[in-house]
């Protein structure tokens, strides 16, 4: 479903992707785990169109995202790292601007919206405003929203970043049981191990933008003679701090927790 | 066409929610109108130059319009990052469209501000030659809405961070105001401030809403329009350039 071949993206001397190749098979639910900095979301914004790779080849579903940028689109759905529901709208709304985006007619549109919306237990609050929801409901509903469209790849860039244990419980459950019964293909980044080890089938281990392990959790385990996926992943990556110098997004980043209270 | 009106629709409704911001907004205008307008008064009489509301009230609608418009462009910049800009540029639609729908939407929510300080000014005291022409100056209004969310659009696109922001208020948005004839008239003025004044848009701007309120004109209306819609040509055809090569 996705193929990726020696993909490199530099950003001036700053090389972020060096190097990768690896493969999705359809239904596959992958995980890429990696220090800070590693090029995980580099990774993820090559992929959904939304940066151009430096060199090296990319397919998503047999087409290529940096020729057929539009029916790559249309094929996958994306939660980003940051937040990007629109909060003055209710949760219906920002389905149905999803929907128009889209192309989808409007009696799909509210057939589909309604599906998700009950199995994502929103279904009771979706005229309200989306600032007056839970961070977990947010991350549900970005996640409803990205399904909309019926993709046949979902990408989760950090999905549960912030959320209580119930809440990436659930939302996993959720994320799980549509992959086995719509057979839609995962591809997830955490930094969560525990998460990665339950719900992926295969593990990627991306450090300093090059993949440095590939498998399932317990061929990783096997591979570094370790016990747990944790350990597998220090042995991989070592136990050194990365401290990522602050860029603009971080910077903002920050301006924005400080607004959002 | 329908995902322009989709994003256009959104732009309104969230104005129309934000009942706070609605009021924040209209209180430097207010305050402009209140202070200047009153207290300047007196002088601009004595000087021979009739009523300074009646001469002011056209250049605070066009400041209004003005700092709405250039906001709801400049908010791209934070948009893509934090907000709902990304779900865009993910969909399968020509960007074109989605700045297209911003943009307008901007547009139309600066107009909307702008007609508030209309009444404002009436109430204040403010006599339009008749209530027939408000039509005009609505459509001056909305060229200048037009011409400076496509600026804003252009300035959002470029910036990288919130630091130019400040930058950007001090040295382009506020010169704009006080560089545009909103305030004082155009004639007479030194040679330098003179040629100033004739190369900010916002000029011909408030010359259009003026001439249309009060049948005082500096440029005349046909060529306050041409202006007008010559710049909102290339500022739209830059912001759509901008736009489309936004990476994140």
């Amino acid at each position: 479903m996705i193929r990726v071949d020696n993909l490199v993206k530099r950003f001036g001397e700053l090389t972020a992707v060096d190097n990768i190749s690896f493969e999705i098979k359809r239904g596959e639910i992958f995980a890429l785990l990696g220090p800070n900095g590693a090029g995980k979301t580099t990774t993820i914004k090559m992929l959904t169109t939304l940066l151009q790779p430096t060199s090296g080849s990319l397919e998503l579903d047999g087409l290529d995202p940096t020729v057929n940028r539009d029916e790559v689109r249309k094929r996958f759905g994306v939660v980003f790292q940051d937040p990007s529901l629109d909060q003055d709208l209710t949760a219906w709304e920002n389905l149905e601007i999803h929907g128009v985006l889209y192309g989808m007619p409007r009696k799909e549109r509210h057939e589909r919206a309604t599906t998700l919306l009950k199995l994502f237990e929103l279904w009771d609050r979706r005229d309200a405003l989306v600032k007056t929801f839970s961070g977990g409901m947010r991350r549900r509903l970005e996640i409803a929203r990205g399904l909309l469209h019926t993709p046949r790849v979902l990408f989760l860039d950090e999905p549960t970043l912030g959320l209580d244990p119930q809440s990436r419980n659930q939302m996993w459950t959720h994320v799980k049981s549509l992959n086995q019964t719509d057979n839609v293909t995962v591809f997830l980044t955490t930094h969560y191990m525990d998460e990665a080890d339950r719900v992926a089938d295969r593990i990627g281990i991306v450090d300093h933008g090059r993949l440095v392990a590939i498998g399932s959790s317990s061929e990783l385990k096997e591979q570094t003679n370790t016990e747990s996926l944790e350990e597998a992943f220090l042995a991989l990556t070592g136990t050194t701090i990365r401290d990522e110098s602050a860029d603009s997004a971080d910077t903002m980043r920050q301006i924005a927790r400080m607004w959002r209270k | 066409m329908k995902v322009i009106y989709i994003l256009w629709l959104r732009e309104v409704k969230k104005y129309l929610r934000s009942r706070t911001q609605i009021v924040a907004s209209l209180g430097s205008p207010i305050m402009y109108l209140g202070v200047l307008g009153f207290g300047l008064g007196p002088i601009f009489q004595k000087a021979g130059q009739g009523s300074y509301l009646q001469f002011m009230a056209p250049g605070v609608i066009g400041m209004t319009v003005l700092f709405s418009s250039m906001f709801s462009g400049i908010a791209l910049l934070w948009d893509r990052q934090f907000g709902f800009l990304k779900e865009t540029l993910v969909a399968p639609v020509p960007r074109l469209f989605i700045m297209m729908g911003r943009t307008l939407g901007g547009a139309t929510v600066s107009i909307i501000q702008g007609l508030l300080i209309f009444v404002i000014c009436f109430i204040a005291g403010f006599r339009p030659i008749s209530f027939a022409v408000v039509p005009l100056a609505i459509l001056f209004m909305a060229l200048i809405a037009i011409v400076f969310a496509a600026f804003g659009t252009v300035i959002g696109s470029s910036l990288k961070d919130m630091q130019g922001f400040q930058l950007i208020m001090g040295f382009l948005v506020m010169p704009i105001f006080f560089l545009s004839g909103a305030l004082y008239p155009l004639s007479n003025l030194p040679t330098v401030l003179a040629l100033l004044t004739r190369i900010d848009p916002l000029t011909y701007g408030v010359d259009g809403v003026r001439t249309a309120l009060t049948g005082v004109t500096h440029f005349g209306l046909t060529a306050d329009a041409l202006v007008l819609v010559a710049v909102a040509i290339v500022l739209l055809s830059a912001g759509a350039w901008r736009f489309s090569k936004i990476e994140i």
